[in-house]
């Protein structure tokens, strides 16, 4: 048996000797650099586009709008988004204008002889005053105005959250070539097939004309999900116009000011409970800002819609969503994709009714959390894989959380202590697989193939970028065909060879794409056992087996599709139903100190417990468990990009500050396993849940530690200061 | 110029002010070191210099002239790890991999200049380079374990 095992990561090796190729790693004979002119303006007409004479132009290849063969567009969801802009542009770092040349530097210097003139429009920065919504949600459950009437006390609240910058540490990196009549894509990102989808429309070819595959990822977080699909096209238009292959390899800066990010977001909560703290309505809004095209902003407002009343049961709630466009680049996906930001207000909200009810937060959430057989707003009931209340219990118990309360309280009373000290929780789920009828839709297919010689190969499109996807695609193969994890291999994300399993997003890939992997498996165990009489048991009889099993073919493949659960239902019109196939959950408690003289904010400990339904590999899980949850604090106590004119003024790891080493606590992290039947093995998701809640935690604690509660995020030295004085 | 690169002598013919880390990359093929930020804040394209960790990315190739640089690629290779790289291995010390060269050469250097191998002072020699996915506490581990097992 594999899984349960730490098995070693099958990209270890390689990382750890720096032989892993990353797409800038990658020798591609006769490659030139492309580069992109960015429009220097957030909203406006383009004039004029000059280049400078005394230029040696004819070294270089020009592409702008005209040379699109197919439709200026990045396809995605909306058909909105130019792959070069064309007449207007409607966001600071919009791409008009690419430029390749043999030398790097001299491509850099051909882009700053290119002049743009424009004719200024008014930007619209405030999402509060956008007028153009991209799509609105509204969820409703009960009866609000008769659970408002029926409360004893009704609490309201706003809270913000700001941006967030993925950060991963391989910058966007992709190169285009054409061999064979074929044009090749290659480089650094999440979902092969998005990138085909945009790249057939942009040059009206054929699957079998483009050729989309992976290259080894340095971290992807949601930020290499849609943006690779338009530096795709970048480097293609590119590599087509000069007719050799083209890389665009961005820099920190570019690549933080002109890609995408997390949407802000301003939510608003009305709460009406009885005097002992039982939900009775919730009425809530939900703005973010989508930025200048529609990209994910649909998907991921969804989501934060889909979590925004919390892992309470409340008999009436309704919940008001809205993405608005703004003149500025375009937000998009980022681990937790809405929900980090709905799930920050709900949970602080606690806070805030804790005060009014004097009931203590965690009485509170213990009185409404999701039981065995709760209903969801939207209607959901809770069947099985219930794990809300054992992660509070066994947070609360392991950080001590009670007694620490009382312990810096009293800390907190002497004015001699140099510091406060504070203590806070909270509790989430998290959907796994796309929304709603999305994995219908989806239809993703897996597969594992045979070859003759005896090569058992895992036939996925889902991606490794860190997270341990081939690692846990082997080790449920091993048990689902009884053979040990080392007689799998898994294959490259290659469009021409991988069967389109979805993208790599929504805590999806282990529990819907490792549930096909392991079906696809048992399909070949039934054919080892009806071909060969049994699986076979040594490699020598793997290989005997493989000749008779494959008939003189090269190899066979075991292909299957995702079958939606007869009893899963969801109304994409009215928003009823079952938004997810199950839920994973989480809690965390986050203990604190804060400096009276500085006012800076150093977390002691986190203690977290994830029900994840099963860990297939307990060390990788817990990798995404900690490194998840210090990317939210990150977001929580230091990371906020600041915007001027629409654009990122902070856009370098000097001035956007990521967590290091001595910014980070000691976790303590707790596996919850509440097996869901149709997961592999049990396994429901992983990826994103960490990210969701250490931003309340952190503010409940920075409340406990100083009294205020802070309604933003992140909660800085000067926001901290200001909110004290 | 003359220069040691893991432990062999190479002569750079190029510009001067090359960044060491291009030079490494692109005249020596040494694609182990990476390019994170271009700024130093990162510490991914972290070698030694002299056995010192330096930011190779705000390095000019002439200020290695004459003396010994150290990449990645001058530890264990895929069949026979070093310690610290099994170290890693075993607990989960990478994840992307993109900034585990530089972390491994600044915990190597850290180990080998007698630093000590309790928690809070990996935390502080790693300090310099940043990790966005593992929230460092398995680096860290991966760290102490490797130094433990040698002793």
């Amino acid at each position: 048996m594999s899984v349960g095992k730490n098995e070693p990561r099958r990209d270890g090796p390689a990382k750890l000797t720096g032989r892993a190729l990353y797409l800038d790693d990658v020798a591609i004979p006769g490659c030139w650099h492309g580069v992109t002119v960015r429009s220097t303006v957030p909203h406006g007409k383009i004039k004029s586009i000059s280049y400078d004479p005394s230029f040696p132009w004819d070294e270089c290849v020009v592409v702008t709008a005209k040379d699109i063969p197919g439709k200026n567009l990045v396809a995605l969801i909306e058909a909105d988004q130019p792959l070069l802009a064309d007449g207007i542009v409607r966001h600071r770092e919009e791409a008009i204008v690419l430029i390749a040349h043999a030398d790097r530097a001299t491509a850099y210097e051909a882009a700053k002889r290119v002049k743009i003139e424009y004719e200024a429009l008014p930007p619209v920065f405030d999402m509060e005053k956008s007028e153009k919504i991209f799509k609105s949600f509204l969820i409703s459950r009960g009866d609000l105005d008769a659970g408002f009437a029926a409360a004893d006390v009704v609490v309201t609240g706003e809270y913000r959250t700001p941006s967030q910058e993925q950060a991963y540490i391989e910058n966007n990196a992709i190169a285009a070539y054409e061999e064979d009549g074929v044009l090749i894509v290659t480089g650094s990102l999440q979902c092969p097939y998005y990138v085909l989808k945009a790249m057939k429309q942009i040059f009206n070819r054929g699957e079998d004309k483009i050729r989309v595959i992976q290259t080894v990822t340095g971290g992807g977080f949601g930020g290499k999900e849609e943006y690779p699909s338009m530096l795709a096209g970048h480097a293609a238009l590119l590599a087509l116009k000069a007719g050799r292959p083209v890389k665009i390899v961005y820099d920190r800066h570019e690549d933080m000011a002109a890609t995408t990010k997390r949407h802000p977001a301003v939510v608003r909560h009305r709460t009406g409970l009885t005097k002992d703290g039982k939900l009775l309505a919730q009425d809530i809004e939900v703005v973010m800002d989508g930025g200048a095209y529609a990209t994910l902003s649909a998907v991921v407002l969804s989501r934060g819609t889909l979590h925004a009343a919390g892992v309470y049961e409340c008999p009436n709630v309704r919940v008001k969503s809205k993405v608005v466009m703004t003149h500025t680049p375009p937000n998009g996906a980022f681990r937790g994709f809405g929900a980090p930001q709905t799930l920050f207000a709900v949970e602080l909200h606690w806070e805030k009714i804790a005060d009014a009810l004097k009931i203590d937060s965690l009485t509170l959430r213990q009185r409404n959390i999701f039981k065995l057989g709760s209903t969801t707003a939207t209607g959901q009931h809770l069947l099985e894989s219930v794990g809300a209340e054992e992660c509070l219990q066994k947070t609360v118990k392991n950080s001590k959380y009670a007694a620490k309360r009382k312990e810096y309280d009293r800390w907190n009373k002497n004015p001699k202590n140099p510091t406060w000290k504070g203590i806070g929780l909270s509790v989430c789920h998290h959907g796994a697989g796309f929304t709603g009828s999305g994995e219908v839709y989806l239809a993703s297919r897996a597969g594992i193939a045979l070859t003759k010689t005896g090569e058992l190969i895992v036939l996925a499109a889902s991606t490794e970028i860190g997270q341990g996807t081939n690692t846990m695609f082997a080790q449920v193969a091993s048990d689902a065909l009884g053979v040990p994890a080392s007689w799998f291999s898994v294959e490259t994300p290659d469009t021409h060879k991988v069967p389109d399993s979805g993208p790599t997003v929504a805590s999806r890939t282990c529990m819907i794409v490792g549930g096909l992997v392991s079906r696809a498996t048992k399909d070949l165990k039934r054919a080892f056992e009806a071909e060969h009489g049994r699986v076979p048991r040594t490699t020598a009889e793997l290989k005997k087996a493989a000749a008779a099993l494959c008939q003189g073919a090269p190899a066979r493949r075991f292909e299957v599709q995702y079958e939606k659960p007869p009893d899963v239902t969801w109304d994409d019109a009215t928003y009823r139903g079952d938004a997810y196939g199950v839920y994973s959950y989480a809690a965390i408690v986050v203990d604190l100190e804060i400096d009276k003289l500085t006012y800076e904010v150093r977390v002691r400990k986190v203690t977290t417990a994830q029900d994840i339904g099963k860990a297939i590999n307990p060390l990788l899980a817990e990798g995404q468990v900690i490194g998840g949850s210090t990317q939210g604090l990150g977001w929580a106590l230091l990371e906020e990009p600041i915007f001027k004119d629409g654009v990122m003024i902070n856009a370098t790891f000097t001035n956007y500050v990521i967590p290091t080493s001595l910014d980070t606590p000691p976790f303590e992290v707790i596996l919850v396993e509440k097996p869901y039947s149709r997961g592999p093995f049990g396994a429901k998701g992983v990826g994103e849940l960490p990210m969701d809640i250490p931003g309340p935690a952190v503010a409940a604690a920075v409340k406990h530690a100083t009294g205020r509660l802070i309604p933003t995020l992140p909660q800085t030295p000067e926001r901290i200061s200001r909110a004290l004085q | 110029m003359k220069l040691t690169v893991n432990g062999k002598k190479k002569s750079f013919k190029g510009a001067p002010f090359k960044r060491l880390i291009d030079a490494l990359r692109e005249d020596f093929a040494l694609t182990g070191t990476k390019e994170g930020c271009g700024e130093g804040e990162c510490g991914a394209c972290t070698v030694l210099l002299d056995g010192e960790p330096v930011n190779s990315c705000l390095i000019p190739v002439c200020q290695a002239a004459g003396r010994k640089v150290e990449t990645i690629e001058s530890m264990g290779a895929p069949e026979k790890l070093s310690k610290l790289q099994a170290g890693f291995l075993a607990c989960g010390g990478a994840q992307c991999g993109i900034c585990t060269p530089g972390m491994l050469m600044t915990a190597h250097a850290h180990l080998k200049g007698g630093g000590k191998c309790d928690d809070a002072s990996v935390r502080t020699a790693l300090a310099g380079n940043l990790c966005r996915c593992t929230g460092y506490q398995d680096i860290v581990k991966s760290v102490v374990a490797a130094a433990k097992g040698k002793k």
